[in-house]
């Protein structure tokens, strides 16, 4: 959490150099000590699953039911991570998911951004008609879709493939928008002057508008790969064999192969948990200035 | 990374340079190739998402099982039918109980998070990380977690909690029909206000400063302050947050199915769950289709009349 600096807390100080509200931030009144601990045991509420999560599954399986609660077992101990990870299922889960969500992401960005750059910088028949058509779409809910793109995957043949989960979830209406959003403020000349020195326009938008679009790039990046990754309903339903489950859903059937081992089932949760805390704590800052952008450019 | 998502760039006027030939190599080079970029995009966009919402419309009109079999054209059936189906109403009627009860704390927690951490900006990873990070774990995994600290009441985090202060434990926090759709709201605050938080919190940080500091030499106190500034000026970002968040709870299941499965008595099953039992289970793909557009029709109603609900505001404002 080292890159702690916010959208704008970092250079607020240097834009405001009145002695007074800088002094005020710094002076501790009842007010403002009151605010703190409140926000204080906030915090500790919202830590508190994680921690006991983290707690009981670093426990000896015999003390995990104890009453009253022991935050610490007799000793601390990684038997249940071991546990879990030799049955294979959940390395097996956290593999497929990895993939799933590397390739979603990866087709997202690149089919949206040809798309968005389509609609803003090319001309074609039709273009102003595709591109509400696109627009519509952020309408529908995906999860509405669910009989009728079932049996699409049956007829498809798609049925406990890779490919049946990560389809559906490439073609994001709501990204073009971002992304168009984004076009529309990236001046011409640059472009145009590559095409008077010759570049085509592969080059053009491979050297030129890809690299200039990193920001907005990497928010939706970030964001596809969030969504996929925690997607629970479609690849719950389009997966059959426990080998192709993701994440999420084989974790849905933990309970049963599981019993009431608790610290197995805390450590599988952890395991599960840690990938994307760690996206967080790598892509902070992106992923808060993206949450802000998605909500200015839904207004 | 200097160049922000927001820079107001105007879009360039085509000048072209004056010089016939590079112009019309410019103006050839616009139109070149447009299709091939959208191509990709809307390949899938057609087979993932148009087609199955044309063709969800036709099998919602037949008999069809999960094989795709046994589909016989029996026009407005199934929705005359679930129309007259009370689980479908129960459902329904779920899913917007569970909207109701789950929106307002969201916004408002969402809200008041995003106070805290910007008056006490001081330690500002801690409030992102304590409150935003929950909304990045996988409902699998916060559903069990939920499921383990409140269910077992030998074992569970919330009983002993609550054997601690010396309260009775042993409540029914999912097994109770009093208590199951609270606990399922629970869950789902502690998971997802991270979300509106963030969002909160950034329209405050778009607040200019020396708002707060006129107000401050008029004598204007801290609550002043609020009630006449940030609060105002974050009617947009609320509006946006209340409709988000209305649509995202419309979407409710991963939590009850993972939670109560529907339970106790069906007191939690939400409409996409009947969709999914209809289905997936009972093998009615014709009727579950048919539901899930009444669903549709539900969630368009919503989306559509925010727009229109603010514009309104918008024209009386300007009057």
């Amino acid at each position: 959490m080292s890159g702690s600096a916010t959208v704008t807390s970092r250079p607020a100080p240097a834009k405001t150099p009145t002695g007074t509200s800088a002094s005020r931030r710094r002076t501790w009144t009842p007010g403002r000590i009151v605010l703190l601990a409140v926000a204080l045991v906030l915090t500790a509420l919202w830590l508190l699953p994680l921690a006991w999560a983290l707690a009981t599954s670093l426990k000896p399986e015999a003390e995990t039911a104890t009453t009253p609660l022991e935050w610490i077992g007799s000793r601390v101990t990684f038997e249940a991570y071991s546990k879990v990870w030799e049955s294979g299922d959940v390395t097996r889960w956290l593999m497929n998911s990895a993939y799933i969500s590397v390739m979603t992401t990866v087709l997202t960005v690149l089919t949206c951004a040809m798309a968005a750059y389509g609609f803003t910088r090319t001309d074609f028949r039709g273009r102003r008609l595709l591109y509400a058509l696109v627009l519509a779409g952020i309408m529908v809910p995906p999860q509405v879709l669910i009989a009728p793109l079932f049996r699409e995957m049956v007829q498809l043949g798609l049925v406990d493939t890779y490919w049946g989960v990560i389809l559906p979830q490439v073609a994001v209406p709501a990204m073009v928008f971002i992304l168009v959003k984004f076009f529309e403020g990236v001046p011409r000349e640059l472009e145009e002057a590559a095409f008077v020195d010759g570049a085509g326009r592969w080059r053009v938008f491979w050297t030129i508008v890809m690299p200039l679009s990193r920001p907005v790039l990497a928010a939706v990046a970030i964001f596809t790969f969030i969504s996929t990754w925690n997607n629970f309903l479609w690849p719950f339903l389009v997966t059959t064999d426990p080998n192709g489950m993701t994440l999420p859903v084989g974790l849905a059937n933990v309970q049963s192969s599981f019993g009431v081992r608790y610290a197995q089932i805390m450590a599988s949760l952890v395991i599960a948990g840690l990938p994307l805390l760690l996206v967080f704590a790598l892509f902070q800052r992106q992923i808060v200035r993206g949450i802000a952008h998605t909500g200015l450019a839904g207004q | 990374m200097t160049t922000t998502a927001m820079a107001p760039v105007p879009a360039g006027e085509r000048t072209g340079g004056g010089r016939p030939p590079a112009a019309r190599t410019v103006r050839r080079a616009w139109t070149e190739h447009g299709l091939v970029f959208v191509a990709p995009f809307l390949l899938v966009y057609a087979l993932f998402l148009v087609w199955p919402l044309i063709s969800g419309v036709g099998m919602s009109l037949t008999s069809e099982n999960i094989t795709g079999a046994g589909g016989e054209f029996i026009g407005l059936d199934n929705y005359a039918e679930a129309i007259r189906d009370p689980e479908v109403w129960s459902s329904l009627w779920n899913t917007v109980w569970f909207t109701v009860l789950s929106t307002v704390p969201l916004v408002v927690a969402g809200l008041g998070l995003a106070l805290l951490a910007h008056h006490l900006r001081a330690v500002q990873w801690l409030w992102r990380l304590s409150w935003f990070a929950p909304y990045l774990l996988p409902s699998g995994v916060v559903c069990l977690l939920f499921l383990y600290m409140i269910y077992p009441s030998d074992f569970g985090l919330a009983d002993q909690l609550l054997a601690s202060v010396g309260l009775e434990p042993g409540i029914g926090w999912l097994g109770d029909e009093r208590y199951a759709m609270l606990s399922v709201v629970a869950t789902t605050v502690w998971w997802t206000v991270g979300f509106n938080f963030l969002l909160y919190l950034a329209a405050l940080q778009a607040i200019p400063a020396h708002l707060y500091e006129a107000a401050e030499l008029d004598g204007a106190g801290a609550w002043h302050r609020l009630r006449h500034i940030t609060l105002p000026l974050l009617r947009r970002t609320t509006g946006l947050v209340l409709v988000l968040q209305v649509l995202a709870s419309l979407k409710i299941f991963d939590q009850v199915y993972l939670m109560t499965g529907g339970g106790p008595d069906d007191s939690t099953r939400p409409i996409l769950q009947y969709v999914y039992q209809q289905g997936f289970t009972g093998y009615r793909m014709g009727y579950a289709s048919a539901v899930s557009y009444i669903f549709f029709a539900l969630i368009l109603t919503v989306s559509l009349v925010q727009p229109l609900l603010s514009r309104r505001r918008a024209e009386e404002a300007a009057k």
